[in-house]
C-alpha cells in the first residue's frame, strides 16, 4: 500500500495498526505516564520485526536487523517573564538493515504494517546486493551472543513526560526572576528539552531487545549589559544535559545556582581583559569534558581513522592503527581514558547497542598510551590483529528509525587521580600563575583533531594557588598531543563531574548522538592563551 | 516508493482541513509536509551506503487567548491526527501566557516561487551510483587518489493553514553534491562541491576534476607563518563567512544593546552606516531562489535588501518586534543573494600579488558576538600565490576573523554561484584575513 493510500485509508485503520488480523494497541503518545516507567517487549511489535527479518533473509541476507523507534521530544522555551514556545513531537517507524556478501543495505518506513516492513526488508536487501556488486573489500561481522528477549530502561526517578508543561514552565519562570533580580542583569532565557525513545530491536542472531532511553537538557543564558551599552556579557551552558530523568533538572536548576550564574554574568562585564601568552590552565570539569570529547572522543573513532568520514567530519591523526595502537603516547602516565556505555545517567548508556551487542566498558588510553578504538561488529576485525579482540565494543547507533546505524561515540571519561583524592584546593595549590576556566563556550578543532581552540563561560586568574580576579576574552589554542602531555595534575574522585552533549553530529546524511563525558579538575602547563578582543 | 507520493496541493488542503476541523481551540495553525530523500555515500573509493527515506508529518498549534502549544507527529491515521490535535489543545491550556503572540493571519496572496525540478526529484539510486562511480574513476585515473563523496537529492511538498482561512503550499527540490579527494600518502586533500534546486544545472565532470586536481596539487605542503594575508576565497568559503553576518542581522538584539549592530550610548542601531566595502551587496530573494514565498505563520516573504554599497540598509524584524518598533516585518535573513562581478575564480587568483587561495573553511565557532568574531580552520586545499600564480601548497591554518573586517576589505568579486539550493554567493579576493596558527591536519 502506498503512503497516500494509507493516509486516505486512515479511517479504516482507526483504532490500531493491522498486523495479520491482530492490532497494535492504540497508544496515546503524550498522555499521562507514570513517574517511573519501563520498557517492555510488545508482542505485536516483536512479531512485526521478526517478519521483517524473515523477509530479508528469505531475499538473500546473511544477517538482518529490524528496529522500531517511537521518539518523543518536548521543549519549552522562556525569556524573562513569559513562555516563548512550547512544543512536542512524536515520530515512529521501522528501519531494516540487511547484510549481503559483505555489504549493507537499509530502508525505512513510517508505516507500521506487515506489508510495509516486508517491503522495506526486501528493499534493504536489494540495496545491499547492489552495493555488494561493486564492493572491493567485503566487510565481516564480529561474533555476537544471542540474548533472547531482553528489556532495559534508563535509570530514572521521574519520567520527564510525567511532568506537566505547566510545572516545567513555572520552574523556569521563577528561576528567570531570580536572575533578573541581580543588578546589571538585563535579559534571561531558559528552557528545558526532554526526550524519550522507545526502541525495540530484533536481530537475526537471536536477540529481541526493548529499551527505553531518556534525556533531559535544561538551559539558561543570563545576559548583563553595561549601563552605557558599551559592553555585554552572557553566562550560559550552566547545566549539562543528562541521561537521567526530570529529577536531574530539579536537582540542578535551583535558585541558589541561578544567583551564582547571575553574579558571574555581571562579574564578567567588569572583568579585566586577559594578557595573551603562555599560561598554566586549571580546567574545571564543566569545561574539560568538551575538550575530551573533541580531542579524544572523535579521533578514536575507527571509521574516521580509516577514511570513512573523509568528506565530512574528517579523518584522524590516530592512524594507521598498526602504527599507533599500543605505542602512541597520548599523555602522561597517570592519564587513563575509559570508554563505556554502562554508567547510570550517561547519555550513551544502553543495555544493548543497535546491532544487539551488550554494553561494556574498555580502555582507550592506559597509562598514557593509546590502546584501542571505538568499534562496531563490522569494524572489530580491522584491528583485531593489534588488539587481540575479535568482538565489537558495542558502538552501533542510529539516531532514529529512518537512519542507518553506524559507529557512534560511547561515553568517554578521564579517570580521576587513583592515588590521591585531591580536592580542587589541592589542585589549585600546584599553580603559581594560571587561569581557571569553567563552562563550555566556543570550541573548534581541525578535521584530523590536532589543532584546537576552546574557551569557557567564565575565567579567573590563579595566583599563588588561589583564584583571584575574573578575566575575560580568554581562549586557548593547542595541538592535541602537546596539550595532553602538558597535563600535570589531576583531581581525585571528589572533583569528578559528568558533562555531555545532546547533539553530536556525524555522518552523511547527518545523524545526531548524545554522549556523556566524566572527568576531574586538571592542570595543564604553559598553554597558548589568546586575547579574543584584540 | 516514489516522488509521485508527495502531497499535491489538493491533498495538502484536504489534510489540513481535516485537522482544522478536529480542533476546538480558539485558534489553530497546521503545517503538513511530505518529503523524499535519496542519498549515495562513498569513501575509500567505494560506495559505502545508499538510502531512500520518505516521511509525511503534520504539526498542529493550538491557541487559547495567549496560551499556545504545538505538537507534531507522523502518525496520520484518524486516531493519530486526533491525538495530536487533542494534545496540542491540552498542552496549550497548561502553558503560561505569551504576551508576544501575534494574531494569526487571514488569507494572503503569494508570488509564485518555482522551486521544484523534475530532474532532481527523479535522481534515483542507479543515477547516483553512476556519479559516485565516475568520481572514483576520475580519482583513481589521476594517480594514487582516494575519493569520498556524498550526493543527496530531496523533494518535498509542504503546506500551512490556519483557522482564519490562511493557506499556502509550496513544492521544492534540492540537490547537494560534494567530493573530497585525498592522496594515498595522506599529505594532500582537495574538495569541490555543487548545489542547486535543479540537478540538470550542475556540471559534474568539472567538479570531479577540480577536487582531484586540488588533491594532486596539495600534496606535501609546506608552512607559511601565521599572520594577516590577502586571500582568494572560493564561493563556498565566502558563503560560510556570509552566514555569520546574516545570522547577526536581528533587529531586536540590536535594539536591546546586545548585537554588533547596536549603537553605543543611549540606544539605536547602526542602520544607515557604511560598515563594509562599497562593493558589498546583500539581499534576501526567496522567490528568485525557489524558496517558499512565506514564513511559518503565513506572512508573505518578499525581496529584502540588507546591505547596499556597504551600507546597512535595515535589520530583520519578526511581526511582534516590528509592531513594537513601528517597523515593517521582514522575516529572517534567509534565501540570500550576495552581489558579485564577472570575474572567474582564476581571474581573482591572477589578480593576487602575494597571498593565499583557500578552498574550504571548517568548524566555525563564535568567539565574540560583540564583534561577530569567529574562529575556524581551512581545509582541503590551501595554496600560496605569487604574481597571480599558484606556486605551492601550504599547511592549513586556524583563523580568527569577523565578516565585519573581511567584507570591509573586499578587493574584487567573482561571478555569483549557487552554493546551496537557496543561496547565491560569489568567490572573492580580500585584502586581508587573519590566520592565527598553523594546523598540520590534512
Amino acid at each position: 500500500m502506498q503512503r497516500r493510500d494509507f493516509m486516505k485509508a486512515g479511517a479504516a485503520v482507526a483504532g490500531g495498526f493491522a498486523l495479520n488480523g491482530r492490532m497494535l494497541a492504540a497508544r496515546s503518545l503524550f498522555g499521562p505516564s507514570v513517574s517511573r516507567s519501563r520498557a517492555t517487549i510488545d508482542p505485536v511489535l516483536r512479531e512485526l520485526l521478526l517478519e521483517a527479518i524473515d523477509a530479508a533473509t528469505a531475499a538473500g541476507a546473511s544477517y538482518a536487523d529490524a528496529r522500531t523507534e517511537l521518539v518523543l521530544r518536548q521543549s519549552i522555551r522562556t525569556r524573562e517573564d513569559h513562555v516563548a514556545g512550547a512544543g512536542e513531537s512524536a515520530s515512529e517507524g521501522v528501519g531494516v538493515r540487511a547484510f549481503v556478501d559483505g555489504s549493507w543495505g537499509f530502508a525505512a518506513t513510517p508505516e507500521m504494517t506487515l506489508e510495509a516492513v516486508v517491503r522495506a526488508a526486501r528493499t534493504a536487501t536489494a540495496v545491499a546486493q547492489a552495493n555488494a556488486a561493486v564492493q572491493r573489500a567485503p566487510m565481516t561481522l564480529a561474533p555476537v551472543e544471542s540474548y533472547g528477549d531482553v528489556a532495559w530502561t534508563a535509570p530514572h526517578e521521574i519520567d520527564p513526560f510525567s511532568v506537566s508543561v505547566e510545572e516545567k514552565a513555572d520552574l523556569l519562570l521563577r528561576l528567570n526572576q531570580v536572575a533578573l533580580k541581580r543588578s546589571g542583569v538585563r535579559f534571561v532565557s531558559s528552557g528545558v528539552s526532554c526526550y524519550r525513545t522507545d526502541k525495540t530491536l530484533a536481530t537475526s542472531t537471536g536477540t529481541v531487545a526493548a529499551q527505553r532511553f531518556m534525556r533531559v537538557g535544561p538551559y539558561m543564558t543570563i545576559t548583563a549589559v553595561a549601563s552605557d551599552r558599551s559592553r555585554f556579557q552572557s553566562r550560559g551552558s550552566v547545566v549539562e544535559p543528562s541521561g537521567y530523568g526530570y529529577e536531574y533538572v530539579l536537582e540542578n536548576m535551583t535558585p541558589e545556582s541561578v544567583e551564582v550564574w547571575a553574579d558571574e554574568a555581571v562579574g564578567m562585564l567588569q572583568a579585566d581583559t586577559v594578557e595573551a601568552g603562555d599560561w598554566d590552565l586549571v580546567l574545571h570539569p564543566t569545561h574539560l569534558w568538551l575538550t575530551i570529547h573533541e580531542s579524544i572522543g572523535h579521533p578514536t573513532e575507527l571509521d574516521r581513522a580509516l577514511g570513512y568520514e573523509a568528506n565530512y567530519a574528517g579523518t584522524s591523526f590516530l592512524a594507521p592503527p598498526s602504527e599507533v595502537l599500543n605505542s602512541f603516547r597520548y599523555g602522561p602516565e597517570f592519564m587513563n581514558i575509559e570508554a563505556e556505555r554502562i554508567t547510570a545517567g550517561g547519555m550513551a548508556s544502553i543495555g544493548y547497542d543497535d546491532e544487539g551487542v551488550k554494553a561494556e566498558s574498555w580502555p582507550l588510553v592506559q597509562d598514557g598510551i593509546f590502546v584501542d578504538y571505538q568499534t562496531t561488529r563490522g569494524q572489530a576485525s580491522w584491528i583485531s590483529e593489534y588488539t587481540g579482540n575479535e568482538r565489537s565494543h558495542g558502538c552501533s547507533y542510529a539516531s532514529g528509525w529512518d537512519d542507518i546505524q553506524f559507529q557512534r561515540m560511547p561515553n568517554i571519561n578521564l579517570e580521576p587521580n587513583a592515588h590521591d583524592d585531591l580536592s580542587e584546593e589541592d589542585v589549585l595549590a600546584a599553580v603559581d600563575r594560571g587561569i581557571y576556566v569553567e563552562g563550555r563556550n566556543s570550541y573548534s578543532i581541525d578535521q584530523q583533531r590536532y589543532n584546537f581552540q576552546f574557551s569557557g563561560q567564565v575565567a579567573w586568574e590563579v595566583k599563588g594557588g588561589k583564584k583571584t580576579r575574573m578575566l575575560r576574552d580568554v581562549a586557548y589554542q593547542a595541538r592535541t598531543p602537546d596539550f595532553w602531555n602538558s597535563m600535570a595534575v589531576i583531581g581525585g574522585p571528589q572533583t569528578y563531574y559528568v558533562g555531555g552533549s545532546l547533539n553530536d553530529g556525524k555522518g552523511q546524511p547527518g545523524q545526531s548522538n548524545a554522549v556523556s563525558h566524566g572527568c576531574p579538575i586538571a592542570v595543564f602547563r604553559d598553554v597558548n592563551v589568546l586575547n579574543t578582543a584584540r | 516508493m516514489n516522488r509521485s507520493d508527495l502531497l499535491t496541493e489538493t491533498e495538502a488542503r484536504e489534510l489540513a482541513s481535516r485537522i482544522l476541523a478536529l480542533s476546538t481551540a480558539d485558534e489553530t495553525e497546521v503545517s503538513v509536509g511530505s518529503t523524499w530523500s535519496g542519498n549515495t555515500r562513498s569513501a575509500v573509493n567505494r560506495i559505502t551506503t545508499a538510502g531512500e527515506v520518505e516521511n509525511t508529518s503534520i504539526s498542529v498549534t493550538a491557541r487559547f487567548d495567549r496560551r499556545q502549544a504545538s505538537v507534531s507527529t507522523n502518525r496520520l491515521d484518524e486516531e493519530g491526527l486526533r491525538a495530536a490535535v487533542d494534545d496540542a489543545a491540552s498542552q496549550a491550556r497548561l502553558t503560561p501566557e505569551n504576551p508576544e503572540l501575534m494574531p494569526p493571519l487571514g488569507p494572503q496572496s503569494y508570488a509564485e516561487s518555482r522551486g521544484f525540478f523534475e530532474p532532481t526529484a527523479s535522481l534515483g539510486p542507479d543515477a547516483r551510483g553512476r556519479v559516485a562511480a565516475d568520481a572514483i574513476r576520475v580519482a583513481t585515473g589521476k594517480g594514487d587518489l582516494t575519493a569520498a563523496g556524498f550526493l543527496t537529492a530531496s523533494a518535498g511538498a509542504a503546506a500551512i493553514a490556519n483557522s482564519r482561512g490562511m493557506f499556502a503550499y509550496h513544492r521544492s527540490t534540492s540537490v547537494d553534491y560534494e567530493l573530497t579527494v585525498r592522496t594515498a600518502d595522506g599529505t594532500g586533500s582537495g574538495w569541490a562541491g555543487v548545489a542547486h534546486r535543479d540537478w540538470s544545472q550542475l556540471d559534474i565532470p568539472t567538479m570531479h576534476a577540480r577536487a582531484a586536481d586540488r588533491a594532486l596539487h596539495s600534496r606535501e605542503p609546506t608552512s607559511v607563518d601565521p599572520g594577516n594575508y590577502p586571500v582568494v576565497f572560493t564561493a563556498a568559503a565566502m558563503s560560510d563567512i556570509l552566514g555569520l553576518l546574516a545570522g547577526s542581522l536581528n533587529a531586536r538584539s540590536a535594539d536591546e544593546g546586545r548585537s554588533a549592530f547596536s549603537a553605543a550610548g543611549a540606544g539605536g542601531t547602526k542602520v544607515g552606516e557604511k560598515l563594509l566595502d562599497e562593493k558589498f551587496q546583500l539581499e534576501s530573494d526567496p522567490v528568485g531562489l525557489g524558496s517558499p514565498p512565506y514564513q511559518g505563520d503565513g506572512m508573505p516573504l518578499e525581496r529584502q535588501v540588507w546591505f547596499r554599497d556597504g551600507v546597512l540598509e535595515q535589520l530583520s524584524y519578526d511581526r511582534y518586534w516590528a509592531q513594537q518598533q513601528g517597523a515593517e516585518p521582514t522575516g529572517f535573513a534567509g534565501s540570500l543573494r550576495m552581489g558579485g562581478g564577472d570575474a572567474t575564480l582564476e581571474d581573482l587568483i591572477a589578480g593576487l600579488d602575494r597571498g593565499l587561495f583557500v578552498t574550504r573553511l571548517w568548524y566555525i565557532r563564535r568567539i565574540d558576538p560583540r564583534t561577530i568574531l569567529y574562529t575556524g580552520l581551512t581545509r582541503d586545499g590551501v595554496f600560496w600565490v605569487e604574481n597571480g600564480e599558484i606556486v605551492r601548497p601550504v599547511h592549513n591554518f586556524r583563523w580568527n576573523d569577523s565578516p565585519l573586517t573581511a567584507f570591509a576589505s573586499i578587493e574584487a568579486l567573482g561571478r555569483p554561484e549557487r552554493v546551496s539550493s537557496s543561496r547565491e554567493v560569489p568567490p572573492a579576493r580580500l585584502s586581508s584575513f587573519h590566520f592565527s596558527t598553523v594546523s598540520e591536519a590534512v
